[in-house]
């Protein structure tokens, strides 16, 4: 075989089985990842069992504790709809009344849904936040 | 003073259009000295930028709320360091600074090759400055760093607590330095690609900037981690945020170049490889500062909103676009001089350790923009760090037991002999370690473990066993003795031994992670001060509260400071007392009471952790502010409405005096964070470890003044000889 052939030959194999790799990840990350819901459409419809990544503001004045458990209400960004979550594990410095996070919840007993141990997170302040200024930096506009 | 500021920004982006017609112009028409007067473009760029960034430094250095950005981001009661740092905290000054490191760096680099490369500079001048004309341009057109203020509050808004921790003053020029340092390489890659000079020289010639870039990225890297381990109260040092992931992805590809182009240089193969990972390098960076600024990957709404989106989408795309084009359109002047001899030469080693690399850098990438890509068709889905950690562990692992054997294989091809020879010894190490490992409780249990401490073994046997060969070498040449053999070795060849000792640290490192990841126990208790909760046979007591305003002993200007005193013991034995607290800052929300502002901004956790060689422990508090809330609204009924400043002051004094009274005789039951997980010290270490060899990698060797000044002068007589 010429060495152009050879060469070109070889590009393709490599580029293939890349491709299969890159697809074989693309492919198992689409089912690893929990659908990300706000509290109305968990409220709409949510299957026991299946995990979702539960993101919304927490509600004032919600947040209770319960022995080692983290009682509070996850509402929607803009509006009122909310729900119940019960969680154990790290709770992040900024959380509070009002701040908006995200937590990996499941359907438990009744209505109140089971936060994934230490998976509550709240947006990082260093990040540019446009709309609420709640973080540390703040807009110009 | 601020406008000052605003004419420097204005100058800046004047002498970067100027500079960019100079050079171009000056490279095309052959014309010397339209190339030089870019040149001193690139210097007037570092003046004007310096003088903004003092401005700018200066008015929060004297806490002058006249200007906006100052009144948002710091405050009088900042202490005096953090008001320096706040200046990068707001997104106006960290803008500046990026504008101002890349001038600084542009300038060193187009100085030292004021005598070289001359086809190639002019083309590089071009792109720093256009560098420099995007960021100067945001800075005059989209957000305002010298905006003032009519009426000048009396005070500002105050640095947020979270960042007030000394790992994150330093962490963005960090992080800055790194991201603009690798602009360098980018231009200059553009440039070799532009002028046909795509040999080695462009490489040579800004090597050390390569190094240095990746060298400060991952310092900026490792101080986000430290201060994510000792100030965020959940007691980890990397959680696959996407912030964290944006800083990694160039350090990844870069790591990739400052090896493979040591291919490059020894046998003038992949060039192409070489030139392609630059380029993603310098675009990653442009990402990752876009990525940190934006908001974006919360959702794609947040880019609307986002005043920086577009002017850094089509930045992106141009630097793509634009990379892509010229390595397909110079793809016939990119052929190997050589091809691939053996599967088994170091060659072939570290193109594989690039294709990982590559692929670590991939999969970051692509679960890091998952929720945005799959919000774009419809369902928008997110992965968590078990995810992350499920593709990169194994990645990883390959790639520690790549940089074992890469100092072992000969250049070109191996022969199985040689391959015995150099092999024996390290696999002893990591045989003696698999076999010892198995009889420590709990390891064979966790596989990804152990492995990774077999093949840290492995790769530390190869480190020995080639420092040791280089000393007998040595101490037979010249009858050194070992120490000082071995010390003259690194002297001799710092870039080889600078890179061991890399992988050296980046090994205990890893190790480090890996043993804190698998045995860590962490336990989210709620006590009541007398009560004891186990964790990990240790047993910790909360033996009292404490309470202090106006006196933060970790001087991050708390007002208010609820904390507690644990004892920490094993076995009845006394192993350490622990003072974890909490942090309350004031709040800026004016709807609230006078004294419920005054400590109702974000908490931080101030942690407490002892630390040793084989184990942390590591204790965070949170006192139930909830229980307090009665007493607070009490405190605040009983201020009048219409109360002097004197009265108002007093009235606020009698609350904190009551309210640190209450806490430290009778507290309500704090949740605790207790965290045992070993080897944590090691990561540390290990990263002090790898800087120390980097900085030994970057250090000129000792005849290279010598070598740059016979360089100097051949390149003078040549210039003569082309003028005669």
């Amino acid at each position: 075989m010429d060495p152009a052939r050879k060469r070109r030959v070889r590009l393709v194999v490599a580029l293939t089985a890349a491709l299969f790799l890159a697809g074989g990840l693309v492919y198992t990350s689409f089912s690893a990842g929990s659908p990300a819901k706000t509290p109305s459409q968990l409220l709409a419809g949510s299957t026991p069992g299946s995990s979702y990544k539960l993101t919304g503001k927490v509600v004032d004045g919600s947040i209770r504790h319960d022995g080692s458990a983290l009682l509070f209400r996850v509402r929607d960004r803009d509006g009122t709809a909310s729900v119940p979550v019960s969680y154990t594990g790290s709770v992040p410095d900024p959380f509070r009344d009002g701040r908006e996070v995200i937590v990996t919840v499941s359907k438990g007993s009744g209505d109140t849904f089971t936060g994934e141990k230490d998976s509550l997170i709240t947006k990082c302040p260093s990040k540019f936040q446009a709309d609420d200024g709640s973080g540390s930096t703040s807009s110009m506009n | 003073m601020a406008i000052i500021g605003r004419a420097a920004l204005i100058i800046a982006l004047v002498v970067c259009a100027y500079g960019i017609f100079a050079s171009v112009y000056g490279a095309l028409k052959g014309r010397r000295d339209f190339v030089e007067s870019a040149r001193r473009a690139v210097y007037a760029l570092a003046l004007t930028t310096t003088v903004a960034f003092a401005v700018l430094e200066i008015a929060f250095l004297r806490s002058d709320f006249s200007f906006s950005v100052v009144a948002s981001h710091s405050s009088t009661t900042t202490p005096w360091h953090y008001k320096a740092a706040a200046m990068w905290s707001s997104q106006e000054g960290s803008l500046l600074l990026w504008v101002w490191l890349l001038s600084i760096w542009s300038s060193l680099v187009i100085f030292l090759t004021r005598h070289r490369l001359r086809d190639v500079v002019p083309w590089a001048t071009a792109v720093l400055l256009g560098y420099g004309a995007f960021f100067t341009g945001l800075l005059v057109f989209w957000v305002h760093p010298f905006t003032t203020l009519a009426q000048a509050p009396a005070d500002g808004q105050g640095l947020n607590p979270l960042l007030r921790h000394p790992a994150m003053m330093i962490h963005p020029p960090m992080l800055y330095s790194g991201y603009t340092l690798f602009a360098i390489p980018f231009a200059f890659a553009i440039g070799a690609l532009i002028a046909k000079r795509v040999d080695a020289e462009w490489i040579r010639s800004t090597r050390r900037f390569a190094l240095a870039a990746w060298l400060l990225l991952g310092c900026g890297i490792l101080l986000g981690a430290r201060w994510s381990y000792t100030e965020l109260g959940w007691g980890g040092y990397w959680a696959w945020d996407a912030v964290e992931n944006a800083s990694l992805m160039p350090w990844l590809t870069g790591t990739a170049f400052i090896h493979s182009i040591m291919i490059q240089e020894k046998r003038g193969m992949l060039k192409v490889w070489n030139v392609s990972l630059v380029l993603a390098t310098g675009i990653l960076c442009v990402l990752g500062t876009f990525l940190v600024r934006s908001g974006i990957l919360d959702s794609i709404h947040a880019f609307g909103a986002s005043t920086l989106g577009v002017p850094f989408v089509t930045l992106i795309a141009g630097m793509s676009i634009g990379s892509i084009a010229l390595v397909v359109w110079r793809r016939g002047l990119l052929r190997s001089e050589h091809k691939l001899d053996s599967f088994l030469s170091r060659e072939a080693i570290f193109l594989l350790n690039n294709l990982v690399l590559v692929a670590l850098c991939f999969v970051i990438f692509w679960l890091t923009f998952l929720p945005l890509i799959t919000e774009i068709f419809g369902d928008q889905r997110a992965v968590g760090p078990p995810v992350f950690s499920r593709y990169t562990v194994p990645l990883a692992l390959v790639l520690v037991l790549l940089s074992g054997i890469g100092p072992l294989i000969a250049w070109r091809r191996a022969t199985p002999r040689n391959l015995r020879k150099t092999f024996a010894m390290p696999v002893l190490f990591g045989v003696v370690a698999f076999v010892a490992l198995l009889f420590v409780p709990n390891v064979p249990q966790k596989p990804l473990a152990l492995a990774m401490f077999v093949l840290g073994a492995f790769v530390i046997g190869t480190i020995a066993q080639e420092v040791w060969r280089g000393a007998v070498a040595r101490h037979a040449m010249t009858g050194e003795v070992y120490p000082l053999a071995v010390v003259s070795l690194v002297r001799r060849n710092r870039r080889r031994y600078g890179g061991y000792f890399v992988h050296l640290g980046i090994v205990i490192l890893f190790v480090g992670v890996a043993a804190s990841t698998a045995f860590q126990h962490a336990e989210d208790v709620r006590l009541q001060v007398g009560q004891t909760a186990t964790v990990n046979g240790y047993q910790v007591k909360y033996e009292r509260s404490t309470a202090t305003y106006r006196s933060d002993p970790r001087g991050t200007g708390a007002l208010l400071t609820l904390g507690a005193v644990l004892d920490v013991s094993k076995h009845g034995k006394h192993v350490a007392t622990l003072y974890p607290a909490r942090g309350y800052f004031p709040s800026d929300d004016a709807s609230q009471g006078l004294f419920t502002q005054l400590i109702n901004g974000d908490p931080t956790s101030e942690v407490a952790l002892k630390t040793g060689p084989t184990r942390d422990f590591w204790t965070a508090v949170s006192p139930d502010f909830s229980k307090l809330q009665p007493m607070v609204d009490a405190i605040d009924k009983a201020i009048p409405p219409n109360v002097s400043q004197a009265g108002l002051i007093r009235g606020l004094q009698a609350g904190l005096t009551a309210l640190q009274a209450r806490y430290e005789q009778s507290p309500p039951p704090a949740m605790f964070r207790l965290i045992s997980s070993p080897l944590v010290m090691w990561i540390w270490i290990g990263a002090l470890i790898s800087i120390g060899g980097g900085l030994i990698a970057l250090w000129p060797a000792p005849d290279a003044a010598r070598r740059r000044a016979t360089a100097a002068i051949r390149a003078r007589v040549a210039q003569d000889l082309g003028r005669a």
